[in-house]
């Protein structure tokens, strides 16, 4: 369990400097940030100012060092100041945080919530209508792509209805009022996810609802209540809780999208933004968050299957 | 398979087969993927043939007709202005493209794009699964900590930034999903090369003095050829959501050429009063992408039954 935990810190490690250093490589590559500024050679430009601007930015410097000075900075807990607006990367990242996070639980709530008990109804009443429903739900939500799910759901409810709004957070407004903002990109992230929960439960449970011990309980009389959901769905959960982590993790990706549409003020439109202005230390700074997050999830996700099947165990 | 012993369990069932000739036809449709496959023909003919079938270019605009209603919805539009002559069967964009030949012509965009980028992603994926497991040891190490390393890169977001860099265009979109579709097989080859080569016929062609090459390519690829089309086919779908969804966020495709996720994009400034705009393009997608996910899954209950546990 320790060797399995400091191996995988180790290669976390490594995964994390490949992510920073692709980011950090590929944002130099678009063109000089100073352009963001100034234009060498521009109206009104000095060259002075042009050299002053690199110096304080750390510019001039090859890009090893600018990385490694990056990379010091990082572990200090520095990120560094965005261009645009020159304020610390971390307090902005701090800002966009709260919404993203807010978003995922909801979204991840649910998927739970809709997708674990349909899966168990789609199993239970094997070939009926819950069946076909629970599948069917799981068909269209893998299918579906999610900015389009966002796009209907505004043009259905948003402009034609008018029952909810299409987007933004109101931070300053109580609950009351902004549960109705969270509604839409709630479904939107949320559907696929809740999909491969009833995949998941529903397969689970076929399995476990075929195995010996059922049969037991069932030669002893126990009701098919008790049976399904304390027998039954204790074993079927595994999948699913393993799962979750993973689908966290999958939230920070479908963020960028689902908060695109809805402009929702999280970090996956400040993502967006900051690559299409070159802001590149939001953008490295973004990216890194995103890996570690990533990174954690997945070996949660790893030791969930201990925690959660002792049967398993890690090497 | 799987119903047919589903019924038997609940009995019954056996006796509405002899009785109900009608269901034979019903019985077929669910037991081969008829419609997806139907779905799937039409979309290559239509990709293949699309200056033929496309009533219109793909940039052609009408301009006394702009954001037209689809004729079939609201024939009464037409009938108020005749000086529109076409009749748009999806309607037209801002600019009085057809949307219909648009999406006819961004088949063959998302088509090709899905086909030769998931076609090297699954080369180099099974080549990487292939030697991990037939080598092992340190190559094996390398091998799956890459993988491991590389599918926990958020890489939407590495994407963006490429196509914001380099410049959108098809080839670096091609690369961008090669580069996503090369390691999700990678572990599922190498478990099944790691208990194909401990078998006897692989020991006997190693005393035969067969080379490792000839080992693998001869002996070990047929053997997990079934798993390779099932991971393939399971994969395309992604592949082509993350083609529209790039699209979508600006960095995929550059815009005149249209693919259904620039398309949707597009069509979002609309939505008001020109909802059709978004949703035929969309529409297409979650038609294309469900056939997949449907032939993917039936292939996968046909071929290989072990990989259930993936999904």
């Amino acid at each position: 369990m320790r060797q399995f935990l400091i191996r995988r810190f180790f290669f976390s490690i490594v995964t994390l400097i490949t992510a920073t250093l692709v980011v950090f490589t590929l944002s130099r590559l678009s063109g000089d940030p100073l352009l963001l500024y100034a234009k060498p050679g521009g109206y009104g430009v000095l060259p002075a100012q042009v050299e002053a601007l690199e110096q304080k930015l750390g510019l001039d410097k090859p890009l090893v060092f600018q990385y490694f000075i990056w990379l010091g900075q990082v572990v200090r807990g520095d990120l560094g100041n965005t261009l645009l607006s020159e304020s610390p990367v971390t307090s902005v990242i701090g800002d966009k945080l709260g919404p993203t996070i807010k978003l995922g639980l909801a979204a991840w709530v649910f998927a739970v919530v809709l997708g674990v008990p349909l899966g168990v109804f789609s199993a239970v009443k094997r070939g009926t209508f819950l069946d076909y429903l629970g599948r069917g739900f799981a068909l269209f939500g893998q299918a579906l792509p999610v900015f389009w799910i966002g796009i209907m759901a505004i043009l259905i409810f948003a402009v034609n209805l008018e029952w909810l709004p299409s987007g933004t957070l109101p931070s300053h407004e109580p609950l009351s009022v902004q549960w109705k903002h969270f509604v839409l990109p709630t479904i939107a992230l949320g559907w696929l996810p809740a999909a491969v929960y009833v995949r998941l439960t529903r397969s689970a449970m076929l399995e476990v609802l075929d195995s010996e011990f059922v049969k037991l309980a069932r030669a002893k009389g126990v009701r098919g209540q008790t049976i399904i959901w304390k027998h039954a769905l204790r074993n079927a959960l595994i999948p699913p809780i393993t799962v979750s982590a993973l689908v966290m993790a999958s939230f920070l990706e479908g963020s960028v999208v689902v908060e695109s549409v809805f402009s929702w003020p999280g970090l996956g439109r400040q993502a967006v933004e900051s690559i299409f202005n070159n802001d590149f230390p939001l953008l490295t700074g973004i990216v890194l968050l995103f890996a570690v997050l990533y990174v954690v999830m997945n070996i949660i996700a790893d030791l969930l299957y201990v925690v959660v099947d002792p049967r398993i165990r890690l090497n | 398979m799987q119903d047919a012993l589903g019924t038997a369990r609940t009995g019954g069932t056996w006796t509405r087969f002899k009785a109900q000739p009608l269901s034979n036809t019903w019985l077929f449709i669910r037991r081969w993927p008829i419609i997806p496959i139907a779905i799937l023909v039409l979309l290559v003919l239509t990709a293949a043939f699309a200056p033929w079938i496309a009533p219109h270019g793909e940039q052609q605009s009408d301009l006394r007709a702009t954001r037209a209603p689809p004729s079939f919805l609201n024939p009464e539009w037409y009938a108020e202005r005749p000086n529109v002559e076409n009749r748009y069967l999806f309607g037209t964009d801002h600019v009085g493209r057809d949307i219909l030949s648009r999406m006819i012509y961004g088949a063959r965009i998302s088509l090709m794009v899905a086909t030769i980028s998931l076609a090297g992603g699954i080369i180099v994926g099974s080549a990487v699964g292939l030697a991990a497991g037939y080598y092992g040891g340190l190559i094996d190490e390398i091998a799956m900590r890459a993988v491991d390393a590389w599918l926990a890169l958020p890489f939407l977001m590495i994407a963006l930034i490429v196509a914001v860099t380099i410049g959108q265009s098809l080839t670096t979109v091609m690369g961008l999903l090669a580069l996503i579709a090369w390691s999700g097989g990678v572990r599922n080859v190498r478990a099944e090369v790691l208990s194909l080569r401990e078998r006897d016929y692989v020991l006997v062609a190693r005393i035969a003095g067969a080379s490792s090459l000839r080992i693998m390519i001869r002996h070990l690829v047929p053997g997990v050829f079934n798993t390779i089309v099932v991971l393939a086919t399971l994969r395309v779908g992604g592949l082509i959501l993350a083609e529209a969804s790039l699209s979508f966020l600006g960095a995929g495709i550059p815009l005149p050429t249209p693919t259904w996720g620039n398309m949707v994009s597009e069509g979002r400034s609309f939505l008001n009063d020109a909802w059709w705009i978004a949703f035929f393009p969309g529409l297409a997608i979650f038609l294309v992408v469900m056939s997949l996910n449907f032939l993917g899954d039936w292939l996968r209950d046909r071929l290989d039954p072990r990989l259930r546990q993936l999904n």
